[in-house]
């Protein structure tokens, strides 16, 4: 495993500015998940790595040497794809194997046996290791194509969207799994998604991108408790983030110049009205089971909080509404200290 | 808008059983959701409400007359498949009219439905404008408007919202059921995605192997699973089990589960002696260090205001959510308190719920209401 440092590269292809000006560093054994919508740049900075695209401007720097030149082959990292891509003729167990039995590599096949099996266990595929690939559910397709990525120990594995292909159920499980394997490999891991629940649970930093621009990288809990501006505020969190202007609520303790203010569940406290005074009306109490969202309509605006299942409030109640240290933004949308 | 009653509801293609005998009730103006993962016949019943596959055997009633025989045209439903096909080369007005265009109704009757139809959606706004310079939300709006036109007496619509983006998924999960809270149309709506289940229905029927398992409120099928695959498949994370064996008699109040005593709901029936499942909700576990139901975390998953933790027990993991600002390390020894009164119980066998006292809460609840 290796560091990788991406520093001042943009990649355009035609007017189309895909990457721009990306600076990016992946510590050895670090797990970095970019986080954007479709078009953010995610992909490309991604082959970028792999040497799939040349950049443009700017160079990338594999285990402290200069990569920006070589070809994929010369790079040493893996790549698993959104769309799993078995060789369909060969059994899992074969599968597993193709990486390392390259003519370059000539490892003994005993090694190669070794090392399929303790991958195959890794990934819970190693009871299927005979059957042809095309016998498999797609979640198991897809712990094989993982799993032929780990086979090796390259400087970086970049994953795009591996899971977003399978079931949610799968998804949840997986995702547990390939924190954990990570870790105890101690790899080197840039993995790419739109969804916010498999950054926040498996990124040791998030990096937003947006329109080819990495906006904020840190660590879950401070992209989550701390975003720089309005875009990350919105990106990260479910219910997603309250967004109210300025003077709809007492705000008391609001920074000057504050135009939007940002409330999660924990910056609010919402009671009962007992006397005259209310802010906001209950319009419903959604139950979703594990998470129940509490929707209160305040003046022209409507709020969604994370509520207890057993909530005394029901439609119609009248309530206060207070803020809790929320998050302050400015007209420009940067966060306010 | 009408009841649509489905009355012992068969369909086999040759030896295989796609739907077996279902009964259910789906009230006038009711968002009835048919829950399940791939194969279980929520499908092939929506189909069979539309017209487009003939039952086996049972009888289906839309607004008390038997349409069970009827074409598919002759049942003034609406069947929506995808929500955002449109015609890219007709603007906004002409895309929502078109289904009226159809039917042949005269065109100033058009303009006035077209225009009732977007205000109701809120693009009134919009008619004049070409679809594809539309956002992604409008476009939606537009393809929706287009459904509920014609006004029939019922929308069925299967997996409508399949292939959207998480984010943009939520957020037309909650325009659909503002629009079903404006319009009350009786809906069937069938999706394997639990949220949408639980965000959108009134009732939902969870189906597995052609079966209806349980029948309800998101609420009863949340809090009182009838069956070990209900619990499972609802839920985010689902309903964890641990295994106990032994039998249950009526009146006990505890149990035994690794060697810990865990107190239950009062049970209200007699088991014989067989393997059980204790089964817990992520959300009702704490972390107590007086408790000797123990285990060390495999994992934590954060989520901003909650986290979930799994815990590898003797039986297998176990998944809790709890508070986002508690600090766990993988590998730290816990102890597992459970909220007694919400646990449920199961005979690992048939997958059965045992009748405990959280079911006579439901019927006294039930009573209450009439």
């Amino acid at each position: 495993m290796a560091d990788v440092h991406i520093k001042n590269v943009t990649r355009s292809f035609g007017d189309h500015v895909a990457v721009s000006g990306l600076d990016l560093r992946i510590a050895d054994g670090e797990f970095v998940v970019l986080l954007g919508p479709t078009g953010a740049g995610k992909t490309t900075t991604l082959r970028l790595i792999a040497g799939l695209e040349r950049p443009d401007a700017g160079t990338i720097e594999i285990g402290g040497h200069d990569a920006t030149t070589l070809s994929p082959a010369e790079r040493d990292t893996a790549f698993v794809f959104q769309q799993y891509s078995l060789y369909p003729h060969l059994s899992v167990f074969d599968n597993l194997a193709f990486p390392l039995r390259s003519p370059a590599r000539r490892m003994p096949e005993d090694q190669i046996r070794r090392r399929v099996e303790e991958v195959a266990r890794m990934v819970r595929i190693h009871h299927k290791l005979a059957n042809r690939s095309t016998k498999l559910s797609g979640g198991e397709m897809q712990r094989v194509a993982i799993g032929r990525a780990l086979v090796r120990k390259p400087a970086i594995y970049l994953m795009d969207e591996p899971l977003s292909s399978l079931d949610a159920k799968l998804r949840a499980d997986l995702r547990l799994e390939l924190k954990r394997i990570q870790s105890e490999l101690g790899a080197t891991m840039l993995y790419v998604t739109h969804d916010q629940i498999e950054a926040m649970t498996m990124a040791d930093r998030i990096g937003i991108l947006a329109d080819g621009v990495l906006v904020q990288i840190g660590s879950p809990r401070a992209i989550y408790s701390e975003p720089a501006n309005l875009h990350v505020a919105a990106r990260l969190g479910q219910p997603a983030i309250n967004l109210l202007p300025a003077g709809l609520l007492p705000d008391g303790g609001a920074p000057a110049g504050t135009r939007t203010i940002g409330a999660r569940t924990e910056h609010l406290a919402i009671e009962k009205a007992t006397n005259g005074h209310a802010d906001g009306v209950v319009d419903w109490v959604e139950h979703l089971g594990d998470q129940n969202h509490l929707h209160v309509t305040v003046g022209p605006k409507k709020l969604v909080t994370l509520t207890d299942p057993d909530t005394d409030l029901a439609q119609g109640d009248r309530v206060v509404i207070r803020y809790r240290s929320p998050l302050y933004f400015g007209a420009d949308g940067q966060r306010l200290m | 808008m009408a009841e649509i009653r489905v009355q012992h509801l068969r369909k086999a293609f040759g030896d295989f059983v796609a739907v077996q005998d279902s009964n259910f009730v789906v009230e006038d103006g009711e968002f009835f959701v048919m829950l399940g993962p791939s194969g279980c016949g929520k499908t092939t019943t929506l189909r069979m409400i539309a017209g487009l596959e003939l039952p086996t055997g049972g009888q289906i009633l839309l607004g008390g007359d038997d349409v069970t025989m009827l074409r598919a045209r002759e049942r003034d439903i609406a069947f929506v498949f995808q929500l955002f096909a449109l015609y890219p080369h007709m603007n906004v007005r002409k895309n929502i009219g078109f289904p009226l265009l159809a039917q042949g109704m005269p065109s100033a009757e058009i303009r006035t439905r077209v225009e009732e139809t977007a205000k109701l959606l809120r693009i009134d706004h919009l008619l004049d404008k070409s679809v594809s310079g539309l956002a992604g939300g409008d476009r939606q709006r537009v393809a929706l408007g287009r459904a509920i036109v014609r006004r029939p007496k019922c929308f069925l619509m299967d997996e409508p919202l399949g292939t959207l983006d998480t984010e943009f998924r939520d957020l037309m999960v909650h325009e659909l059921r503002e629009l079903h809270n404006r319009i009350h149309a009786t809906t069937v709506y069938v999706t394997h995605d639990q949220m949408e289940a639980m965000s959108m229905a009134d009732k939902i029927a969870v189906m597995n192997h052609g079966v209806i398992e349980q029948f309800g409120s998101p609420r009863e099928i949340y809090d009182r699973p009838a069956t070990m695959f209900v619990a499972d498949f609802i839920g985010s994370p689902p309903m964890n089990f641990l295994g106990f064996g032994g039998g249950l008699a009526k009146g006990a109040k505890e149990i035994v589960v690794q060697g810990a005593r865990v107190p239950v709901p009062e049970v209200r029936e007699d088991i014989a002696p067989t393997d059980m499942a204790l089964g817990i909700r992520p959300e009702h576990i704490r972390f107590d260090d007086a408790s000797r139901l123990r285990g060390a975390i495999y994992g934590t998953e954060y989520l901003g205001t909650t986290q979930i933790v799994a815990v590898e027990t003797a039986d297998g993991i176990i998944k809790a959510r709890v508070p986002a600002e508690l600090r766990l390390s993988t590998g730290d020894h816990v102890g597992l308190a459970l909220n007694s009164a919400r646990l449920s119980l199961f005979d690992k066998g048939s997958g059965r719920a045992v009748r405990t006292a959280v079911h006579d809460t439901a019927s006294e609840r039930r009573a209450q209401h009439g």
